[in-house]
Protein backbone atom coordinates (compact mmCIF):
# COMPACT_ATOMS: atom_id res chain seq x y z
CA UNK A 1 0.00 0.00 0.00
CA UNK A 2 0.81 3.76 -0.61
CA UNK A 3 0.13 6.53 1.22
CA UNK A 4 0.59 9.88 0.04
CA UNK A 5 0.05 13.02 2.49
CA UNK A 6 -0.20 16.38 1.84
CA UNK A 7 2.11 16.50 -1.32
CA UNK A 8 2.84 19.50 -2.73
CA UNK A 9 5.32 20.41 -5.64
CA UNK A 10 6.40 23.57 -7.36
CA UNK A 11 8.52 24.33 -10.42
CA UNK A 12 10.06 27.52 -10.29
CA UNK A 13 7.56 29.56 -7.62
CA UNK A 14 4.43 27.83 -9.61
CA UNK A 15 2.86 24.86 -7.34
CA UNK A 16 1.67 22.38 -9.51
CA UNK A 17 0.61 19.74 -7.30
CA UNK A 18 -1.50 21.42 -3.83
CA UNK A 19 -1.28 19.24 -0.79
CA UNK A 20 -2.54 15.88 -2.60
CA UNK A 21 -3.36 12.96 -0.30
CA UNK A 22 -4.51 9.85 -0.90
CA UNK A 23 -4.23 5.44 -0.62
CA UNK A 24 -3.39 3.25 -3.38
CA UNK A 25 -4.51 -0.32 -2.10
CA UNK A 26 -2.55 -3.48 -2.60
CA UNK A 27 -4.10 -5.80 -5.36
CA UNK A 28 -6.12 -3.04 -6.83
CA UNK A 29 -5.93 -0.77 -9.70
CA UNK A 30 -5.92 2.97 -8.87
CA UNK A 31 -6.88 5.70 -11.56
CA UNK A 32 -5.95 9.26 -11.56
CA UNK A 33 -7.84 11.09 -13.68
CA UNK A 34 -7.64 14.93 -15.16
CA UNK A 35 -6.71 17.33 -17.81
CA UNK A 36 -4.31 17.67 -19.48
CA UNK A 37 -1.88 20.15 -17.13
CA UNK A 38 -3.28 19.45 -13.98
CA UNK A 39 -0.46 17.86 -12.88
CA UNK A 40 -1.34 14.30 -12.68
CA UNK A 41 2.07 12.94 -14.08
CA UNK A 42 3.81 15.51 -11.49
CA UNK A 43 2.39 13.45 -8.75
CA UNK A 44 2.65 10.72 -10.44
CA UNK A 45 6.66 11.08 -10.69
CA UNK A 46 6.71 12.37 -7.40
CA UNK A 47 5.35 9.18 -6.12
CA UNK A 48 8.07 6.94 -7.77
CA UNK A 49 10.47 9.05 -6.76
CA UNK A 50 11.46 11.40 -10.37
CA UNK A 51 10.67 14.56 -8.37
CA UNK A 52 11.35 15.64 -5.20
CA UNK A 53 8.12 17.19 -3.57
CA UNK A 54 8.70 20.69 -1.77
CA UNK A 55 6.73 19.04 1.58
CA UNK A 56 4.72 15.91 2.23
CA UNK A 57 5.50 12.67 3.21
CA UNK A 58 5.17 8.98 0.82
CA UNK A 59 4.70 5.86 2.80
CA UNK A 60 5.36 2.98 0.91
CA UNK A 61 4.42 -0.31 3.23
CA UNK A 62 4.78 2.46 6.15
CA UNK A 63 8.24 3.54 4.91
CA UNK A 64 8.24 7.79 4.46
CA UNK A 65 10.02 7.65 1.21
CA UNK A 66 11.35 11.23 1.14
CA UNK A 67 13.08 10.12 4.65
CA UNK A 68 14.96 6.91 3.94
CA UNK A 69 18.48 6.99 2.58
CA UNK A 70 19.65 6.51 -1.51
CA UNK A 71 20.27 2.55 -0.40
CA UNK A 72 16.85 2.38 1.25
CA UNK A 73 15.36 3.99 -1.81
CA UNK A 74 17.54 1.68 -3.96
CA UNK A 75 15.49 -1.26 -2.45
CA UNK A 76 11.98 0.70 -2.29
CA UNK A 77 12.95 1.15 -6.33
CA UNK A 78 13.42 -2.53 -7.46
CA UNK A 79 9.59 -3.34 -6.00
CA UNK A 80 8.31 -0.80 -8.69
CA UNK A 81 7.75 -1.65 -12.03
CA UNK A 82 6.76 1.75 -14.11
CA UNK A 83 5.06 1.86 -17.60
CA UNK A 84 6.22 5.16 -19.51
CA UNK A 85 3.85 6.84 -21.73
CA UNK A 86 6.16 6.77 -24.63
CA UNK A 87 7.46 2.95 -23.48
CA UNK A 88 10.70 4.26 -22.68
CA UNK A 89 12.51 1.23 -24.00
CA UNK A 90 16.10 0.86 -24.81
CA UNK A 91 16.34 1.68 -28.20
CA UNK A 92 20.16 -0.49 -28.09
CA UNK A 93 18.64 -3.82 -26.82
CA UNK A 94 16.55 -6.05 -28.21
CA UNK A 95 13.04 -6.65 -26.67
CA UNK A 96 14.42 -10.00 -25.04
CA UNK A 97 17.65 -7.95 -23.50
CA UNK A 98 15.17 -5.11 -22.83
CA UNK A 99 12.92 -7.68 -20.88
CA UNK A 100 16.16 -9.26 -19.05
CA UNK A 101 17.84 -5.79 -18.19
CA UNK A 102 16.19 -5.86 -14.54
CA UNK A 103 16.90 -9.61 -14.19
CA UNK A 104 20.47 -8.79 -15.01
CA UNK A 105 20.92 -5.79 -12.86
CA UNK A 106 19.21 -6.90 -9.99
CA UNK A 107 19.76 -10.81 -9.32
CA UNK A 108 21.87 -13.57 -9.71
CA UNK A 109 20.12 -15.85 -11.85
CA UNK A 110 22.25 -17.83 -14.32
CA UNK A 111 21.83 -16.38 -18.24
CA UNK A 112 19.11 -19.01 -19.27
CA UNK A 113 17.30 -18.77 -15.99
CA UNK A 114 17.00 -14.85 -16.91
CA UNK A 115 15.80 -15.62 -20.67
CA UNK A 116 13.60 -18.55 -19.39
CA UNK A 117 11.95 -15.59 -17.04
CA UNK A 118 11.82 -12.77 -19.43
CA UNK A 119 10.22 -15.32 -22.40
CA UNK A 120 7.74 -15.75 -19.43
CA UNK A 121 6.91 -12.43 -19.30
CA UNK A 122 6.73 -12.22 -23.06
CA UNK A 123 4.43 -14.77 -23.38
CA UNK A 124 2.25 -13.29 -20.31
CA UNK A 125 2.13 -10.13 -22.71
CA UNK A 126 1.33 -12.26 -26.00
CA UNK A 127 4.69 -11.44 -27.86
CA UNK A 128 6.79 -14.07 -27.82
CA UNK A 129 8.05 -14.58 -30.81
CA UNK A 130 9.19 -10.82 -30.80
CA UNK A 131 12.17 -11.26 -28.66
CA UNK A 132 14.65 -10.67 -31.19
CA UNK A 133 13.36 -7.39 -32.62
CA UNK A 134 14.28 -3.86 -32.12
CA UNK A 135 12.01 -1.58 -29.88
CA UNK A 136 12.19 0.73 -33.40
CA UNK A 137 10.66 -2.52 -35.24
CA UNK A 138 7.85 -2.82 -33.28
CA UNK A 139 4.29 -1.83 -33.18
CA UNK A 140 3.18 1.49 -30.30
CA UNK A 141 0.90 -1.36 -28.85
CA UNK A 142 3.97 -3.77 -28.82
CA UNK A 143 5.93 -1.78 -27.36
CA UNK A 144 3.47 -0.70 -24.53
CA UNK A 145 3.36 -4.83 -23.80
CA UNK A 146 7.23 -5.05 -23.79
CA UNK A 147 7.39 -2.31 -21.11
CA UNK A 148 4.71 -4.24 -19.17
CA UNK A 149 6.51 -7.31 -19.63
CA UNK A 150 9.92 -5.59 -18.36
CA UNK A 151 8.47 -3.98 -15.66
CA UNK A 152 7.04 -7.53 -14.24
CA UNK A 153 9.91 -9.15 -14.49
CA UNK A 154 10.78 -8.49 -10.99
CA UNK A 155 7.65 -9.48 -9.82
CA UNK A 156 6.85 -5.70 -8.41
CA UNK A 157 5.25 -4.84 -5.61
CA UNK A 158 4.24 -1.26 -6.99
CA UNK A 159 3.22 -0.92 -10.33
CA UNK A 160 2.70 2.49 -11.69
CA UNK A 161 1.26 3.29 -15.33
CA UNK A 162 1.60 6.71 -17.00
CA UNK A 163 -1.11 7.40 -19.59
CA UNK A 164 -0.59 3.22 -21.00
CA UNK A 165 -3.61 4.18 -23.88
CA UNK A 166 -2.42 7.14 -25.41
CA UNK A 167 -1.85 7.06 -29.10
CA UNK A 168 -3.26 3.11 -28.97
CA UNK A 169 -6.35 2.10 -30.75
CA UNK A 170 -9.27 1.12 -28.92
CA UNK A 171 -8.96 -2.87 -29.24
CA UNK A 172 -4.99 -1.97 -28.25
CA UNK A 173 -5.71 -0.38 -25.63
CA UNK A 174 -7.89 -2.73 -23.95
CA UNK A 175 -5.66 -5.26 -24.06
CA UNK A 176 -3.17 -3.30 -22.25
CA UNK A 177 -6.06 -2.51 -19.68
CA UNK A 178 -6.46 -6.19 -18.95
CA UNK A 179 -3.05 -6.86 -18.88
CA UNK A 180 -2.69 -4.37 -15.76
CA UNK A 181 -5.49 -5.79 -14.26
CA UNK A 182 -4.38 -9.10 -14.50
CA UNK A 183 -1.08 -8.66 -13.37
CA UNK A 184 -2.46 -6.43 -10.66
CA UNK A 185 -4.18 -9.75 -9.69
CA UNK A 186 -1.87 -12.37 -10.31
CA UNK A 187 1.23 -10.32 -7.96
CA UNK A 188 -1.07 -8.57 -5.88
CA UNK A 189 0.42 -5.65 -6.99
CA UNK A 190 -0.27 -1.93 -5.88
CA UNK A 191 -1.33 -0.53 -8.97
CA UNK A 192 -1.93 3.27 -9.92
CA UNK A 193 -2.69 4.47 -13.66
CA UNK A 194 -2.23 8.05 -14.84
CA UNK A 195 -5.12 8.22 -17.79
CA UNK A 196 -7.33 10.43 -20.03
CA UNK A 197 -9.11 7.41 -21.10
CA UNK A 198 -12.38 6.90 -19.85
CA UNK A 199 -12.76 3.40 -21.19
CA UNK A 200 -10.11 2.18 -19.61
CA UNK A 201 -11.43 4.13 -16.13
CA UNK A 202 -14.52 2.46 -16.37
CA UNK A 203 -13.11 -0.84 -17.26
CA UNK A 204 -10.20 -1.27 -15.00
CA UNK A 205 -10.57 1.25 -11.82
CA UNK A 206 -11.35 -0.14 -8.71
CA UNK A 207 -10.13 3.72 -7.13
CA UNK A 208 -10.61 6.83 -9.30
CA UNK A 209 -8.70 9.71 -7.85
CA UNK A 210 -9.92 12.46 -10.15
CA UNK A 211 -7.21 15.80 -9.71
CA UNK A 212 -8.06 19.57 -11.06
CA UNK A 213 -5.73 22.06 -10.69
CA UNK A 214 -3.25 20.47 -8.90
CA UNK A 215 -5.65 19.40 -6.32
CA UNK A 216 -7.07 16.00 -5.13
CA UNK A 217 -10.96 17.25 -6.51
CA UNK A 218 -12.72 14.13 -5.96
CA UNK A 219 -12.28 10.17 -5.17
CA UNK A 220 -14.14 7.08 -5.32
CA UNK A 221 -15.44 4.01 -7.53
CA UNK A 222 -16.54 3.75 -10.89
CA UNK A 223 -20.58 3.80 -9.71
CA UNK A 224 -20.57 6.97 -7.86
CA UNK A 225 -18.28 8.71 -10.73
CA UNK A 226 -21.68 7.83 -12.82
CA UNK A 227 -23.89 9.40 -10.36
CA UNK A 228 -21.14 12.76 -9.13
CA UNK A 229 -22.67 15.78 -9.35
CA UNK A 230 -19.24 17.31 -8.56
CA UNK A 231 -19.40 20.11 -11.86
CA UNK A 232 -15.88 19.68 -12.99
CA UNK A 233 -16.06 16.08 -12.77
CA UNK A 234 -18.55 16.10 -14.73
CA UNK A 235 -17.04 18.25 -17.18
CA UNK A 236 -14.00 16.33 -17.43
CA UNK A 237 -15.80 13.03 -17.94
CA UNK A 238 -18.56 13.81 -19.81
CA UNK A 239 -17.07 16.42 -22.27
CA UNK A 240 -18.08 14.20 -25.07
CA UNK A 241 -22.43 14.33 -26.37
CA UNK A 242 -21.57 10.47 -26.62
CA UNK A 243 -20.41 10.28 -22.55
CA UNK A 244 -23.83 12.72 -21.46
CA UNK A 245 -25.90 10.50 -23.66
CA UNK A 246 -24.27 7.15 -21.98
CA UNK A 247 -24.11 8.75 -18.31
CA UNK A 248 -28.54 9.52 -19.44
CA UNK A 249 -28.86 5.82 -19.89
CA UNK A 250 -26.92 4.64 -16.91
CA UNK A 251 -28.69 6.99 -14.58
CA UNK A 252 -32.02 5.73 -16.10
CA UNK A 253 -30.92 1.93 -15.64
CA UNK A 254 -30.09 2.53 -11.93
CA UNK B 1 30.08 13.34 -11.24
CA UNK B 2 30.26 12.14 -7.47
CA UNK B 3 27.49 10.07 -8.73
CA UNK B 4 29.06 8.86 -12.40
CA UNK B 5 32.29 7.77 -10.12
CA UNK B 6 30.50 6.04 -7.16
CA UNK B 7 30.64 2.42 -6.85
CA UNK B 8 28.97 0.13 -9.29
CA UNK B 9 26.30 -2.23 -9.09
CA UNK B 10 27.82 -4.94 -11.35
CA UNK B 11 31.29 -4.59 -12.30
CA UNK B 12 30.19 -7.81 -14.26
CA UNK B 13 27.58 -6.03 -16.15
CA UNK B 14 30.05 -2.63 -16.40
CA UNK B 15 32.73 -4.76 -18.09
CA UNK B 16 30.68 -5.61 -21.13
CA UNK B 17 29.82 -1.93 -21.61
CA UNK B 18 33.26 -1.33 -21.39
CA UNK B 19 33.66 -3.40 -24.40
CA UNK B 20 30.64 -2.01 -26.30
CA UNK B 21 31.65 1.39 -25.11
CA UNK B 22 35.52 0.94 -26.92
CA UNK B 23 33.87 -0.76 -29.90
CA UNK B 24 31.81 2.90 -30.58
CA UNK B 25 33.47 5.34 -29.32
CA UNK B 26 37.09 4.10 -30.75
CA UNK B 27 37.18 1.23 -32.95
CA UNK B 28 34.29 3.18 -35.30
CA UNK B 29 37.01 6.06 -35.30
CA UNK B 30 40.06 4.24 -36.37
CA UNK B 31 38.86 4.73 -40.47
CA UNK B 32 39.14 8.14 -39.51
CA UNK B 33 42.41 8.55 -37.18
CA UNK B 34 44.21 6.47 -40.20
CA UNK B 35 43.34 8.52 -42.94
CA UNK B 36 43.61 12.03 -41.33
CA UNK B 37 46.86 10.82 -39.35
CA UNK B 38 48.48 10.15 -43.05
CA UNK B 39 47.16 12.91 -44.62
CA UNK B 40 48.39 15.41 -41.49
CA UNK B 41 51.51 13.79 -41.78
CA UNK B 42 52.06 14.27 -45.78
CA UNK B 43 50.95 17.93 -45.33
CA UNK B 44 53.17 18.47 -42.76
CA UNK B 45 56.25 16.97 -44.55
CA UNK B 46 54.82 19.04 -47.97
CA UNK B 47 54.77 22.48 -46.43
CA UNK B 48 57.99 21.94 -44.41
CA UNK B 49 60.06 20.36 -47.39
CA UNK B 50 59.10 23.72 -49.47
CA UNK B 51 59.34 25.93 -46.91
CA UNK B 52 63.32 25.16 -46.17
CA UNK B 53 64.98 26.78 -49.37
CA UNK B 54 67.82 27.64 -47.61
CA UNK B 55 71.11 25.74 -48.75
CA UNK B 56 72.70 25.56 -45.21
CA UNK B 57 69.56 23.85 -43.46
CA UNK B 58 69.89 20.24 -43.58
CA UNK B 59 66.92 18.84 -45.39
CA UNK B 60 66.86 16.17 -42.50
CA UNK B 61 65.14 18.67 -40.79
CA UNK B 62 61.72 18.27 -42.39
CA UNK B 63 61.55 14.60 -41.22
CA UNK B 64 62.63 15.91 -37.78
CA UNK B 65 59.80 18.88 -37.88
CA UNK B 66 57.03 16.27 -39.16
CA UNK B 67 57.78 13.96 -36.37
CA UNK B 68 57.84 16.91 -33.66
CA UNK B 69 55.01 18.33 -35.14
CA UNK B 70 53.04 14.90 -35.18
CA UNK B 71 54.15 13.91 -31.83
CA UNK B 72 54.01 16.88 -29.57
CA UNK B 73 50.57 18.58 -31.04
CA UNK B 74 48.69 17.09 -34.51
CA UNK B 75 48.21 13.83 -33.32
CA UNK B 76 47.25 14.00 -29.49
CA UNK B 77 45.37 17.99 -29.80
CA UNK B 78 44.37 18.18 -33.66
CA UNK B 79 43.15 14.49 -33.30
CA UNK B 80 41.25 15.11 -29.80
CA UNK B 81 39.63 18.34 -31.25
CA UNK B 82 38.39 16.20 -33.91
CA UNK B 83 37.25 13.11 -31.80
CA UNK B 84 35.38 15.83 -29.92
CA UNK B 85 33.61 16.57 -32.72
CA UNK B 86 32.66 13.13 -33.59
CA UNK B 87 32.50 10.85 -30.22
CA UNK B 88 31.39 13.72 -28.45
CA UNK B 89 28.56 14.62 -30.23
CA UNK B 90 27.93 10.76 -30.80
CA UNK B 91 27.80 10.39 -26.39
CA UNK B 92 25.24 14.27 -25.94
CA UNK B 93 22.94 13.05 -28.56
CA UNK B 94 22.69 9.73 -26.96
CA UNK B 95 22.00 10.76 -23.81
CA UNK B 96 20.24 13.25 -24.88
CA UNK B 97 17.65 10.93 -26.88
CA UNK B 98 17.63 8.00 -23.78
CA UNK B 99 16.80 11.63 -21.63
CA UNK B 100 13.84 12.91 -23.56
CA UNK B 101 12.35 9.29 -24.46
CA UNK B 102 12.39 8.78 -20.64
CA UNK B 103 14.73 6.35 -21.07
CA UNK B 104 17.10 7.73 -18.17
CA UNK B 105 14.07 7.85 -16.03
CA UNK B 106 13.28 4.39 -16.23
CA UNK B 107 16.67 3.19 -15.55
CA UNK B 108 16.49 5.55 -12.36
CA UNK B 109 12.97 3.91 -11.46
CA UNK B 110 14.42 0.28 -11.69
CA UNK B 111 16.85 1.92 -8.85
CA UNK B 112 19.74 1.84 -11.66
CA UNK B 113 22.50 4.89 -10.87
CA UNK B 114 21.72 5.46 -14.43
CA UNK B 115 25.00 8.25 -14.19
CA UNK B 116 27.28 5.85 -13.30
CA UNK B 117 25.69 2.97 -15.84
CA UNK B 118 25.99 5.52 -18.67
CA UNK B 119 28.53 7.41 -18.37
CA UNK B 120 31.14 5.46 -16.41
CA UNK B 121 32.17 2.91 -19.29
CA UNK B 122 32.39 5.57 -21.62
CA UNK B 123 35.03 7.91 -19.44
CA UNK B 124 36.79 4.62 -19.15
CA UNK B 125 36.75 3.00 -22.58
CA UNK B 126 37.91 5.99 -23.50
CA UNK B 127 40.82 6.39 -21.20
CA UNK B 128 41.65 2.83 -22.46
CA UNK B 129 41.33 3.81 -25.87
CA UNK B 130 42.04 7.00 -27.06
CA UNK B 131 46.11 6.42 -26.34
CA UNK B 132 45.61 3.77 -28.74
CA UNK B 133 44.15 6.27 -31.29
CA UNK B 134 46.61 8.52 -30.73
CA UNK B 135 49.50 5.96 -30.95
CA UNK B 136 48.48 4.74 -34.08
CA UNK B 137 47.90 8.72 -35.32
CA UNK B 138 51.51 9.16 -34.75
CA UNK B 139 52.93 6.11 -36.45
CA UNK B 140 50.67 7.09 -39.69
CA UNK B 141 51.28 10.45 -39.64
CA UNK B 142 54.83 9.87 -39.60
CA UNK B 143 54.24 7.45 -42.57
CA UNK B 144 52.09 10.27 -44.04
CA UNK B 145 55.43 12.22 -44.02
CA UNK B 146 57.29 8.67 -45.40
CA UNK B 147 54.95 7.95 -48.65
CA UNK B 148 55.42 11.89 -49.47
CA UNK B 149 59.32 11.63 -49.56
CA UNK B 150 59.71 8.68 -51.09
CA UNK B 151 56.51 9.49 -53.72
CA UNK B 152 57.31 12.66 -54.87
CA UNK B 153 60.69 12.91 -54.60
CA UNK B 154 60.25 17.00 -52.64
CA UNK B 155 63.38 15.39 -50.41
CA UNK B 156 65.67 12.28 -50.14
CA UNK B 157 64.23 9.05 -48.39
CA UNK B 158 67.23 8.83 -46.79
CA UNK B 159 67.40 12.83 -45.40
CA UNK B 160 63.45 12.10 -43.64
CA UNK B 161 64.60 8.84 -41.95
CA UNK B 162 67.70 10.48 -40.69
CA UNK B 163 65.13 13.77 -39.47
CA UNK B 164 63.11 11.02 -37.83
CA UNK B 165 65.68 9.29 -35.76
CA UNK B 166 66.88 12.50 -34.88
CA UNK B 167 67.19 14.01 -31.06
CA UNK B 168 64.28 11.94 -30.44
CA UNK B 169 63.09 12.08 -26.44
CA UNK B 170 60.55 9.64 -24.90
CA UNK B 171 59.20 11.86 -23.23
CA UNK B 172 57.77 13.73 -25.98
CA UNK B 173 55.71 10.31 -26.29
CA UNK B 174 54.72 10.32 -22.68
CA UNK B 175 53.82 13.99 -22.71
CA UNK B 176 51.34 13.20 -25.88
CA UNK B 177 49.44 10.73 -24.03
CA UNK B 178 49.26 12.61 -21.04
CA UNK B 179 47.28 15.19 -23.02
CA UNK B 180 45.85 12.36 -24.66
CA UNK B 181 44.24 11.31 -21.08
CA UNK B 182 43.23 14.80 -20.16
CA UNK B 183 41.43 15.44 -23.22
CA UNK B 184 39.46 12.29 -23.47
CA UNK B 185 37.94 12.99 -20.29
CA UNK B 186 37.03 16.13 -21.23
CA UNK B 187 35.55 15.18 -24.47
CA UNK B 188 33.34 11.85 -22.48
CA UNK B 189 32.46 13.85 -19.39
CA UNK B 190 31.63 17.03 -20.49
CA UNK B 191 29.84 15.63 -23.92
CA UNK B 192 27.84 13.16 -21.12
CA UNK B 193 27.13 16.58 -19.07
CA UNK B 194 25.20 18.21 -21.61
CA UNK B 195 23.77 15.26 -22.81
CA UNK B 196 22.57 13.58 -19.36
CA UNK B 197 20.63 17.15 -18.68
CA UNK B 198 19.31 18.07 -21.66
CA UNK B 199 15.37 19.32 -20.78
CA UNK B 200 12.90 18.93 -23.76
CA UNK B 201 12.25 17.32 -26.81
CA UNK B 202 14.68 16.71 -29.81
CA UNK B 203 15.66 20.17 -30.50
CA UNK B 204 17.13 20.55 -26.57
CA UNK B 205 18.96 17.41 -27.67
CA UNK B 206 20.60 19.31 -30.86
CA UNK B 207 21.37 22.57 -29.12
CA UNK B 208 22.89 20.42 -26.22
CA UNK B 209 25.16 18.46 -28.56
CA UNK B 210 26.19 21.34 -29.87
CA UNK B 211 27.54 22.83 -26.44
CA UNK B 212 28.97 19.82 -25.69
CA UNK B 213 31.51 19.75 -28.59
CA UNK B 214 32.29 23.39 -28.12
CA UNK B 215 32.56 22.99 -24.75
CA UNK B 216 35.24 20.14 -24.78
CA UNK B 217 36.78 21.49 -27.50
CA UNK B 218 37.50 24.96 -25.44
CA UNK B 219 38.31 23.32 -22.77
CA UNK B 220 40.33 20.73 -24.68
CA UNK B 221 42.42 24.16 -26.11
CA UNK B 222 42.92 25.29 -22.39
CA UNK B 223 44.32 21.96 -21.27
CA UNK B 224 46.47 21.77 -23.86
CA UNK B 225 48.21 25.32 -22.95
CA UNK B 226 48.50 24.55 -19.61
CA UNK B 227 49.69 21.15 -19.48
CA UNK B 228 52.06 22.12 -22.01
CA UNK B 229 53.00 24.55 -19.40
CA UNK B 230 53.29 22.52 -16.74
CA UNK B 231 54.91 19.22 -18.74
CA UNK B 232 57.42 20.94 -21.37
CA UNK B 233 58.64 24.27 -19.64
Amino acid sequence: MIELKDINKSFEGNLITKGVSATFEKGKVTQIIGKSGSGKSVLIKCVIGLYAPDSGSILYDGQDYLELDNAARTEIRKKIGMLFQASALFDSMTVLENVMFPLTMFTDRSKSEMMDRANECLQKVKIIDKGHLYPAETSGGMQKRIAIARAIALEPEYLFADEPNSGLDPQTAIVIDNLLQEITQEYNTTTVVVTHDMNSVMEVADKIIFIHEGAKWWEGDRQSLIQTNNKELQEFVYASKFMKRLRETLIKGI
Amino acid sequence: MRQVLSKPERWRIYRVRIIIEMDKLGVSSIGLVVLLSIFMGAVICLQTATNLDNPLVPMSLVGYATRESIILELAPTMLSLILAGKVGSSIASELGTMRVTEQIDALDIMGVNSASYLILPKLISALIFFPFLIIISMCLGIFGGYLVSAGTGILDLQDYMDGIHMEFKVFHIYYALIKTLFFAAIITTVSAYYGYTVRGGSLAVGKNSTKGVVGSSILILIFNYLLTQILLI
